[in-house]
């Protein structure tokens, strides 16, 4: 083994970090979300002393939930990163296709993945914990649709993202969505968040829709409230989300980038 | 005389200090061949970019078909199709679907017959369930070009599109594309850095260099200009000239 080979190899992978923001959030980004998240579930139980009531429900159904807002981001972003990888963007643009249509097929194809990942895991839930997402009644259809909602925008702002910064930006498709699990309160209510954190979750859609969750498991009645502020939240984020897109993609067309998204 | 299916006038495009393009005008006529010659960074890539609705330029106007590009890109890319030998298609899709989809994007009625001609014309018929991603650089070449033929476009662009070709290949593909013109009037933008190519191809050549055009002609007429016996010559003292402080 020659050292200076080693070093060589070493030193190409640090270069990538000298100029690549993205790279070194990555660094930082998850271990302190799992610390955050993992930190307000601790809170949360310990609040309880192991008698947390519906304790499978809450859990099982948030996680349920939570991937159906990371399938329909994701989806919209990958697809657009799939184009992307396989320099396939030039022939899409210099087509009749405009921008608002690629980025309704890609909410097509979103809906079509957390279908399949949705049945996968509302099966296996059942099978495997006796547990049952539908108990959750009605509600269950205005939760869904705010998280796909919410997913929606959050891919497309990544989807922009990525168009005006190209390959430094790509690591936010699988990244982004998580920035928002801890304020969302996912697992544990608002009121475990500090003060601070629990102003700014009340503008996140997903925090009513989960808030709104164990509010229908305790039997709390339909959470009108939450979802109202849910549906008007999602409207506000995912036109101010659109016209960032088409506001980008002006720039990009202005500065020539498109071809180089890759790069 | 043909009608004028590209306009364009005083086009200009700068990036921050930098004129890539600085007020060019030219028409390419119906059924013409056009070639676009100039070296590394003289402004053909903005230039396409512009033509293709992918670039916004900073001023000048340019006109498809009689249609301002600005007001009316859907209505001229229905009718145009590019090639370009450094855009790929996705790999991960078969030929057939790959063909599927853009015959799609383009609205194509009959599509099944329209592509299974395609496939004869560029015999690939046997490559049909093929992954692109297995293709070589010049099957992949011949799917683009394929690809390009799919709406029976009034103008082509076509960036290097023999350039990974065989010599049997590229001289199909060079008769492909002159038998459309001739027989339905089929109007080519044609770049290449083959200049032997570039002289049995194009009917007039337009030499960009700097953002400027140096000059626009026939080949004859180029070589005349110049002073040179092939348009090889003519490239590289436009290129060298470009090198001299």
């Amino acid at each position: 083994m020659k050292l200076h080979r080693v070093f060589a190899i070493t030193l190409r992978h640090l270069y990538l970090y000298k100029r690549s923001p993205s790279r070194l959030m990555e660094i930082f980004y998850w271990p302190l979300l799992d610390l955050l998240v993992w930190g307000f579930i601790t809170i949360y139980l310990e609040q309880f002393r192991g008698n947390l009531p519906n304790f499978v429900a809450f859990f099982l159904g948030a996680l349920i939930l939570w991937d159906i807002l990371y399938r329909s981001q994701q989806a919209i972003s990958v697809s657009f990163l799939e184009e992307v990888w396989s320099r396939n963007l030039l022939n899409l643009f210099v087509s009749p296709l405009r921008p608002g249509e690629f980025i309704v097929a890609t909410m097509f194809i979103s809906v079509f993945k957390l279908l399949s990942a949705a049945l996968v895991t509302v099966v296996l839930a059942w099978f495997m914990y006796a547990f049952n997402i539908f108990l959750i009644g009605l509600a269950l259809i205005p939760f869904v649709l705010n998280l796909v909602l919410m997913g929606w925008a959050i891919g497309i702002l990544t989807t922009t993202l990525i168009l005006r910064y190209g390959q430094k930006a790509e690591i936010l498709a699988w990244g982004l969505a998580f920035l928002f699990q801890p304020v969302s309160a996912v697992f544990y209510p608002v009121s475990v968040l500090p003060v601070f954190l629990q102003r700014i979750a009340q503008f996140i859609p997903a925090t009513h829709v989960f808030e709104g969750m164990r509010a229908v498991i305790l039997k709390q009645g339909f959470p009108t409230e939450h979802l109202a502020w849910a549906f008007g939240l999602n409207a506000i984020y995912l036109l101010a989300a659109v016209l960032l897109f088409y506001h980008i993609f002006t720039i990009v067309k202005q500065k020539g980038l498109l071809l180089r998204v890759g790069e | 005389m043909a009608a004028v299916v590209v306009d364009v006038k005083g086009l200009t495009k700068r990036f921050n200090d930098l004129i890539a393009v600085n007020q060019v005008s030219f028409e390419i006529y119906q059924g013409e061949i056009l070639g676009l010659l100039g070296p590394n960074g003289a402004g053909k890539t903005t230039m396409i970019q512009m033509l293709l609705g992918l670039l916004i330029p900073t001023d000048g106007v340019i006109k498809i078909l009689g249609m301002d590009l600005g007001r009316n890109r859907e209505a001229i890319l229905s009718q145009v199709n590019f090639s370009s030998a450094y855009v790929a298609m996705p790999y991960s899709l078969t030929v057939i679907e790959n063909l599927t989809v853009f015959a799609r994007l383009y609205g194509i009625r009959k599509s099944k017959a329209k592509i299974e001609a395609l496939l004869k014309t560029f015999e690939m018929e046997t490559m049909r369930t093929k992954l692109t991603g297995t293709l070589s650089s010049g099957q992949i070449t011949r799917l683009c070009l394929a690809k390009a033929l799919l709406n029976d476009p009034k103008i082509l662009f076509l960036d290097e599109p023999t350039v990974s070709l065989d010599p049997d290949m590229a001289d199909k593909t060079r008769h492909l594309l002159k038998g459309l013109r001739n027989r339905e009037s089929l109007t080519i933008l044609y770049t290449s850095h083959n200049m032997r190519e570039m002289e049995e191809m194009c009917d007039r050549i337009l030499f960009l260099n700097k953002g400027h055009i140096i000059a626009i002609g026939t080949p004859k007429e180029l070589l005349e200009r110049f002073g040179k016996e092939n348009l090889e010559e003519v490239f590289l003292k436009v290129a060298r000239e470009k090198e001299e402080p």
